[in-house]
This record gives C-alpha cells, structure tokens and sequence, in this order.
C-alpha cells in the first residue's frame, strides 16, 4: 500500500509537467496546424538555459527559472517569426519537414555549444525530502509540482480571460473569419508558438535540478508531448492537462508493476490502444483534424 | 528522361569498380547503397501516398534483426514454452526479414490509417522507439547492447561457382546494386501501375480519390507493407554486410538521413532518392575532414529547410525542368516535350 501511495505520488509530481508539454504542443497544433518537431529541443534548451543562469552566471535559481523561460518564450517567438511565416498556408508535411529539420539543427547545435556530456543543476532546496505519513518527495519536485500547476492554471487564464486569449480561440475556430473580424493572425500565431514553446520550456527548465541535462532529453519529451496530445484529443487544452497525468500514471505503475525497461514505451501502448479504442482522443471536442 | 536511363545508370555503377579500387570508397558506396534502397522505400510511402514515415529505421532494423537472428540461431523463452530456432541458411533468414518488416508494416497502417492527419508520423516515431527498448532490454532475444556478433554473410547461389560466401567488399557491392536494381525496378511498376495512380489521386484529393471508388485506407496500408518489406530488405543487407547488430540501428538520426536523401533528391521521382542517397551517402565523407559531427547534422538540418523554403520539389524536378527548357530553347519550334515522372 506504501508503495502505491508512493507511485500515485510521484505519478502526480511527474505528471505536471507532462501536462506542460502537452499543452504547450497541443496549442500550437490546435491553433496553428503544425506538427511541432521542435517542442522537444525547447524543452531541452529551457533546461540548458537555466544550467547556463545558474551554474555558468551564479544567477539566483528561482530568477534563473524564470529567465529560461522567457528564452524559450523568446527562441519560440524567433522560430515561428523566421521558419513558419514564410511557409504560411503550405500544407502540414511541408511545414512538418521544416521543423524536422530545425530539430536537428537545434539539437546539434545544443551539443555543439554544450558537449555531450551530461550536465546537473544545483538547487536550494534542503536534501532532506518531505514525508508525509508512509510516502516522502523531495522538496526540489514539490516545488516543480507547484510551479506546474501555477503556470497551467495561468495559461488556462490566458486564453480563456484576456483579449489575446480571445483572439486565439476565435482563430482556432475559424481562421479566415477571424481574420475578417480584425484579428491580426499573424501576432496571434506568433504569440501561440511563444506561448507553446515557453511552456516546453518552463518543463525542460523545473526538471533540469531533477534529472540531468543533455542534447537528447528532448528526444523523449517530444515523443510523450505527442502521445500526451494524442490521448487527449488534438487542439484540446484539458484533454492535454489530464493527458499528461494519465500518461504519467501509467508510466509509473507500469515502470512499478511491469518493467522498468519498457517505461518509455508506455506512452505508445498508450497510442495504440487509443487509436483503436477512441481515435479523437479520451476527451474528444467536434473540432479535430480530417 | 528516356527509357534507356537507368540501364545507362546501372552500367555505370557496374563499371565503378573498375577504374576505382579503394576499398574504403568501395566500402562508402555499399553502405550508401543500402540507404538508396531504404530511402526508396520510404519514397514509395512520402513521395507517392505523401505519407511520411518517420520511424522507417524501424522496419530498416527489423529487418536486421530478424535476418540475422534467424542465420545464427536462437532460443527464447515464450509465455513458458521456451521456443527453439536453428540456424537457418542465410538467405532464408533474408527473406523472413522481408517479410517480417512488412508484417509490422502491415500492423502499423491498420492501425494509424483509420485516422488521417499526423497520427502517421506520431505512431511511426513511436513505434521506432519502442522497437529500439525491445531490442534493447529484450536482452534474451537480442543480447541487448551487446548486440548481435559474428553475424554470417550472405551465402549466394553463382552459376559456375555453386554456393559461395559473400565475404570481400566487390560482392556485396555487385550485391547490394542488385537489390537496389530489383526495388527501383519494383517501385517504378508500382507506381505506373493502377495501385500507383491511386496513390497519385489519394495524395492530391482523398475525398475526391474516395469519391471515384478507391478504397483510400487499402491502398495507404498497401504502400507501407511494401515500404516496410524493402526497408527489411535493406536492413537485411546491413546487418550480413557489417555483421554486428545493435539496437543503435534503430536511432531516429538514420530515419533523418533516410528522409532527407529523399526530400533533396525530389519526394515523388523515380531518380529523387537515388540522387538524394549518392549525394548524402557521400556528403560526410568530405564533411568528416573539415567539420565535426554536430557541425555536420546541423549542415543537414539547415539543408533541409534551405530545400524545402526554395527548391520544394527537390533536385531531380528541378534538373529536368532545366533540361526542358534547354531542349525547348534549342529546337527552333517549341517542342511539346513530356516532363514526367523522372
């Protein structure tokens, strides 16, 4: 019984920030029909930001969180600016190439400026972890927990209770009409890709402390970003949130239960079975692709 | 392009080893010529369905693994039954290869064509990875990261030489041309065929392809069986050519070069991957003198968004729009010369 508290636990801690990832991914899908290959490499250069912040600079930490993320907010912005608005109205693979290969650009650039060796971040928090009853959790991943469910509670605020929010569910749900009515499309895509790319990076940046960073990371992170949008339904902002728990649930009792081996494969299982069982995802809304 | 084409581009490579004899180059060109033949596979499934793979290493390393487990042998464990395989000859290991990648292929498009969009791509690359954790903590099957050693080249029946071993490098080149001869020769019937104007229809318009009467579905799951069988054949090849196998085979980066030897040599030619694998099959090795290896996937990826932004339909269109328009500026009335399918 510990143990499966303690599985539920780190499921729920883990699952934050999947949940980063998938919305952060399913947006840009949503609103802007692209298949984004980059989301892993800004989840690994949010990590690579705040290594460089606080390890390279001696910035303070939580300053250092937020300064990568307002790099990948930047580098977001900067992607979508130079590589997607030229390419606008081209059909998905062609953009879907595009951002292949700024993937392994990316990538290879990463390893270029930073090697391959993997790199740790030091955080403030005290070593002793946090015990609660028959489970414990370090007080570094309580604390990506919260900052987890502080910035999905503010995107969720930021498209539902401001102007560009409204913006950008009026282009999501009709691009051209939207765009009769005075929306200016192009801010509102910028503004998605930085607003996706950010919280890929704001993930990448809450578990570089956790785990280590290096080139790759992000390899894996997109692929679970993908069955994260997948299982929700693509373009559904809830159904990523809860996407991302499920898939860390799953994970981490499979990883428990199973095999550990075969923990990264669960997300595809996971596919499959919705593939088959439920193709518009667990929570499906009218509006997907045809 | 006339139809004596490609016998003057296979004479030409049959004579390669004629006037160059470096084995090391030797060696370049066979490993590039089993990326062409996957890379023509893959062209099958992007080019002419508009379907991007990207877990094809997938297929490409299944076929490795199926290959050379079968020629050494192996037994496993199954659900307590513990399941023996002898070695078997090498070509017989060869062709279950082939047809076991097609049968994961076969799996695949059941499953991610009931929905269009990019589920393809999503389940591809995530099959490509889960079949790379298999290989990897499957350690019973596969050895695991030890990988699969002492791998048997391919044993060949020769008229006037009865059974021979594939052993030196100008064999398993002449062999690896022949592969690459035989699944040109087989997409290119593909796609002349009936099946390949459907595909042709299903990439332009599905629902007006639907609307005609082709079963859209069928025939998307038909191309990636027969993409997946090529690429098994090509990672056949791989594993008897280099004799050790392991899961590394599967890293996305040889989905990449796969894909970018077809997006630059031109999606949807005959000749585009061909080009594409010669160009990008030999690119690294002048790059490997001047850059190191991140520098050189960067060059790669910066490459494929310079060719998609501004030649989208790759080299070999883009050639033969030249030569059209040259041959037209030549001929005193404007010919109506046919710009086809490479």
């Amino acid at each position: 019984m510990e143990q499966f508290l303690q599985h539920v636990l780190n499921a729920l801690i883990l699952g934050g920030t999947y949940a980063l990832l998938g919305i952060g991914l399913t947006l840009i899908f949503g609103i802007m029909r692209v298949v984004n290959f980059t989301h892993g490499e800004l989840y690994t250069f949010g990590a690579y930001m705040l290594f460089m912040f606080v390890m390279s600079l001696g910035t303070n930490f939580f300053l250092g969180i937020v300064l990568a993320i307002a790099m990948g907010v930047l580098l977001g912005a900067l992607t979508e600016v130079v590589l997607l608005r030229p390419i606008r109205g081209a059909d998905i693979d062609t953009t879907m190439l595009v951002m292949i290969g700024a993937w392994i650009a990316m990538q290879s650039l990463e390893q270029l400026t930073w090697s391959g060796i993997a790199k740790s971040v030091n955080s403030p928090f005290p070593v002793e972890p946090l015990v609660m009853g028959p489970v414990s959790v370090s007080w570094a991943r309580v604390f990506v927990f919260a900052v987890a469910i502080l910035l999905i509670i503010g995107s969720h605020a930021l498209i539902h209770r401001t102007r560009l929010g409204k913006a950008m569910r009026a282009t999501f749900q009709d691009r051209e009409t939207a765009a009769l009515m005075g929306v200016k499309i192009n801010q509102i895509y910028t503004a998605t890709f930085a607003l996706g790319s950010g919280l890929a990076a704001a993930a990448g940046a809450l578990l570089a402390p956790v785990f280590v960073v290096y080139p790759t990371m992000g390899d894996m992170a997109a692929l679970k970003s993908f069955a994260i949008v997948i299982l929700g339904g693509l373009g559904n902002f809830w159904g990523a949130a809860l996407g991302g728990f499920i898939l860390a649930i799953v994970e981490e009792f499979g990883a428990g239960y199973i095999s550990s081996g075969y923990r990264d494969a669960m997300g595809f299982v996971l596919i499959i079975l919705v593939l088959i069982f439920k193709p518009t995802g667990l929570f499906a809304q009218k509006e997907r692709v045809g | 392009m006339s139809r004596y084409t490609p016998w003057l581009v296979l004479l030409f490579f049959v004579t390669v080893p004629l006037w160059m004899r470096d084995q090391y180059y030797l060696h370049i060109l066979i490993t590039s010529g089993i990326f062409i033949v996957a890379a023509i596979s893959l062209n099958l499934l992007l080019g002419y369905t508009g379907q991007l793979s990207l877990g094809h290493v997938a297929f490409f390393g299944i076929g490795a693994y199926t290959s050379a487990l079968g020629s050494i042998g192996f037994d496993v464990e199954l659900f307590g039954y513990i399941l023996v395989v002898e070695p078997k000859p090498v070509w017989l290991a060869f062709i279950t290869g082939i047809f076991v990648a097609g049968l994961a292929g076969w799996l695949i498009g059941k499953i991610s064509f009931k929905v269009r969009g990019a589920y393809f791509v999503i389940v591809t690359i995530s099959f490509a990875e889960v079949v790379r954790l298999v290989a990897l903590n499957w350690i019973d099957l596969t050895e695991g990261p030890m990988a699969l050693n002492n791998i048997p080249p391919i044993t060949l029946w020769l008229p006037g030489q009865g059974e021979t071993t594939v052993w030196r490098k100008l064999p398993n080149y002449y062999l690896v041309l022949a592969v690459a001869a035989i699944a040109f020769e087989l997409v290119r019937r593909i796609v002349q065929s009936r099946i390949g104007r459907a595909f042709v229809a299903l990439r332009g318009n599905e629902p007006l392809a639907m609307s005609v009467g082709i079963d859209v579905t069928r025939y998307l799951v038909i191309a990636t069986v027969v993409s997946a069988a090529i690429a098994g054949a090509a990672g056949g090849l791989y594993a008897h050519y280099v004799r050790i196998v392991d899961p590394d085979i599967f890293l996305f980066i040889y989905t990449v070069t796969m894909v970018i030897m077809v997006i630059v040599g031109g999606k949807g030619t005959l000749w585009g991957p061909v080009v594409g694998g010669v160009l990008f099959g030999i690119l690294p090795e002048f790059l490997r003198e001047v850059a190191a290896p991140e520098v050189q996937w960067i060059i790669y990826g910066v490459s494929m968004i310079v060719i998609v932004f501004f030649l989208p339909q790759g080299i070999v269109p883009a050639l033969s729009r030249v030569t059209h328009e040259l041959r037209v500026a030549a001929s005193p009335i404007a010919q109506d010369t046919k710009e086809g399918e490479g």
